[in-house]
């Protein structure tokens, strides 16, 4: 794919301070990134116990909350992602190789 | 245990009459559910509790709407009068839109509503907040797939409010015949409101009732609630027991001579009086007069409009030399005006407790009570107990349709007083009369006086006929009219001896204290009588009236007849269209279904012949 390498994943993740579950979202995302996006993504981790006032510009309700802000559209992933196969097709990561 | 030590502390709603049926207010740091339909009022009433918590008790607020934005709440409260962004302005109040998509949502794994959580703590911080209204979490549902988890945090969300000390109102929609759609009522065991609305001939009314008040002993009544351009209000009906605080105060009716009728001090202060008459007959003017002379002692009177609009019965009250705009800008008279038909019974008589309640007025007139469906006896007596118990004396007008049988809107019987305006004719024209009917603790005249509507007002004849009336004597109508107080009832047959001897016109006074004798001979003849010039051959003339006045009334009773025969006869004429209607659509069908059943058996028949040709 030409434009693939390109592509930049901008993500933003919503947890809520050291939850076990917020702790498994991270580790989660974490492994799922760096298999399939090694270098192409940025990621933002947003605590909202330390800033609650950033939950209402992404329309945060549930917790932990992924957005993918960029490829566009802008997509919510919510939960542990503990489901791997639905993250990466939430993600839209093309999985070539 | 028992229910006084659960006892809840309450929260004023600053909902005019809510808090009154619940005791105080909502129970303080609980939570509080409001269920009802879509457009019952759930969205106001959160608004209201809010809005009124930040402007009249200093606890600041927080709404978090799950369903408008903050641009549609802005326009839904701008239409009670409340100015959102001000409030917001000025940190009483905060409000956050939760929107969750599910289109843009996929769901991987174990989540909880933490972020709902933290927003919520959050807008509570900074708004310093001790209300807090969520306005439908139930929304919440169609926009997670996993209803177990949303059970279990929106039950785990309403603990943790109790746990922030906040007095919470959740909103939820009733539906399927259940108080909310996901059971929310299970997870709220504090206070369950239910709003309702509906349509009672063609007019919708709203109502509220407490479904359920830990450790109160609510009545489960169902209250007329109101939604208006000056907010929301419950129609808190005082409770049927006759134990209002009496005045032994008098209140001056604005007319002397009426005053004297009634024992020369006027009406109780705090009664109920019923104005009867035909239309034309001045009961407007006696209205307005006697709110103007409340205002003119400078107490307050509220007047209720159901006729005419305040700038018309202001013009009209200044040709007769009454002037309410004075008072209307000194802010003593408070003028409402609606139509009678613009809603039900229920709602007009909600707006006007609300009105006494915010304005509260010494005098009340209500300017004409109408008839609308709905229990119009039992509502008139909870207002009237609703004025009773305001201490508010009120004077209410009605419009009788003849003067043959005085109608008084089957209320008189709740009625303190009673007075009858009535239009007599004699003499080649047609003359007012005012009878006191009834008038419970006064002394009061039985006599039937004339009136007119001059420049100052209305203005009493002397009760016997003055010679002159450019230039009335000012001794002789005193003179008769302390006579006929200071003897009441029996007496006023040797009143009038009196008074004749006096006046030196015998006959009309004698005349009209005959009619004064309860159940005596038709009133109307009296009235002429009194109303006659002195001077020609009575007896003969009153016969003579009377015959014309039974003949009239005759005449009036075959077209009242005539007209109850029409009616009848079109309410038949349309009762027959209908059944012939329905029996044509009847008929059609009949004959669409035997065409159809013709058309199934011959396509059978042509089945059955493919079947034998292959």
């Amino acid at each position: 794919m030409t434009g693939a390498d390109a592509e930049r994943w901008l993500l933003r993740l919503y947890i809520a301070g050291g939850s076990p579950r917020s702790q498994a979202a991270l580790a989660n995302l974490k492994g799922v990134c760096d298999e399939y996006l090694p270098g192409r993504y940025e990621l933002e981790v947003i605590d909202l116990v330390a800033h609650p006032e950033r939950a209402r510009a992404d329309q945060i309700v549930a917790v932990p909350t992924l957005v993918r802000r960029l490829p566009p559209p802008i997509t919510k992933i919510i939960g542990d992602l503990s489901m791997k196969e639905r993250v990466i097709v939430a993600l839209d990561i093309e999985m070539t190789d | 245990m028992n229910a006084q030590a659960h006892r809840l502390a309450r929260t004023p709603s600053g909902i005019v009459g809510f808090d009154e049926i619940t005791g105080g207010g909502l129970p303080t740091g609980r939570c509080s559910l409001v269920c009802g339909a879509a457009g019952a009022g759930k969205t106001l009433f959160g608004l209201t509790f809010l809005a009124e918590g930040a402007l009249r008790f200093g606890e600041p607020g927080v709404f978090i709407s799950f369903e408008e934005t903050e641009a549609e709440l802005a326009a839904n409260v701008a239409s009670l009068g409340y100015d959102l962004e001000q409030l917001r302005a000025a940190n009483q109040l905060a409000v956050d839109y939760v929107r969750v998509e599910r289109a843009e949502i996929a769901e991987t794994g174990d989540y909880d509503l933490d972020g709902l959580f933290l927003r919520i703590g959050h807008a509570i911080r900074t708004a310093g907040a001790r209300r807090v209204v969520l306005d439908t979490p139930e929304s919440l549902f169609s926009s997670f797939s996993n209803a177990a988890i949303l059970r279990a945090e929106l039950r785990r969300l309403f603990g943790w409010l109790k746990a922030q000390g906040v007095t919470s109102v959740i909103t939820a929609e009733s539906g399927g015949g259940e108080l909310t759609r996901h059971g929310l009522e299970e997870y709220v065991s504090d206070c369950v409101i239910l709003l309702d609305q509906r349509v009672l001939d063609q007019v919708a009314t709203r109502r509220l009732r407490v479904v359920k008040y830990r450790g109160a002993s609510h009545g489960g009544d169902e209250y007329p609630f109101l939604i208006d351009e000056t907010g929301v209000s419950v129609l808190a009906l005082a409770s049927p027991q006759l134990a209002h605080d009496v005045s032994t105060e008098r209140v001056r009716t604005g007319a002397p001579a009426l005053d004297d009728m009634l024992g020369g001090e006027g009406f109780w202060r705090g009664s109920s009086i019923l104005l009867s008459g035909e239309a034309g007959t001045g009961k407007t003017t006696f209205a307005a007069q006697f709110a103007a002379a409340a205002c003119a002692r400078g107490e307050k009177a509220v007047y209720f409009a159901f006729e005419e609009s305040p700038q018309q019965v202001a013009r009209n009250m200044r040709a007769v030399g009454i002037d309410l705009q004075r008072w209307i800008d000194a802010g003593l008279l408070h003028f409402v005006a609606s139509r009678p038909s613009s809603s039900g019974l229920e709602t007009h008589l909600a707006r006007m407790c609300r009105e006494v309640e915010r304005f509260a007025p010494d005098v009340a007139v209500v300017d004409p009570l109408f008839k609308l469906g709905g229990d119009v006896g039992g509502m008139l007596l909870r207002l009237i107990d609703y004025f009773k118990g305001r201490g508010v004396t009120a004077l209410l007008t009605f419009a009788e349709s003849t003067a043959e049988t005085p109608d008084h809107a089957g209320v008189s019987s709740l009625m303190d007083a009673w007075l009858q305006a009535r239009m007599t004719e004699a003499g080649g024209e047609r003359q007012r009369g005012l009878l006191i009917r009834k008038a419970r603790g006064i002394a009061h005249s039985h006599q039937i006086r004339r009136f007119e509507l001059t420049a100052q007002g209305v203005r009493l004849l002397p009760a016997a006929p003055a010679p002159r009336l450019a230039a009335p004597s000012a001794a002789s109508p005193a003179r008769s009219v302390v006579n006929s107080v200071a003897v009441p009832g029996v007496a006023v047959q040797g009143s009038a001896v009196q008074g004749s001897a006096v006046q030196g016109s015998a006959v009309q006074v004698s005349a009209v204290s005959g009619s004064a004798v309860p159940n005596s001979a038709v009133p109307s003849s009296a009235v002429s009588g009194a109303a006659k010039d002195a001077g020609r051959e009575p007896a003969a003339d009153a016969a003579e009236v009377e015959r014309r006045h039974a003949a009239e009334a005759r005449k009036r009773m075959i077209e009242i007849r005539r007209r109850e025969l029409g009616a009848r006869i079109a309410t038949l004429q349309s009762k027959l269209a209908q059944s012939e209607r329905e029996a044509d659509m009847l008929f059609a069908r009949q004959q669409g279904a035997e065409e159809a059943a013709a058309q199934f058996r011959r396509e059978a028949a042509e089945a059955g012949r493919h079947r034998g040709r292959t």
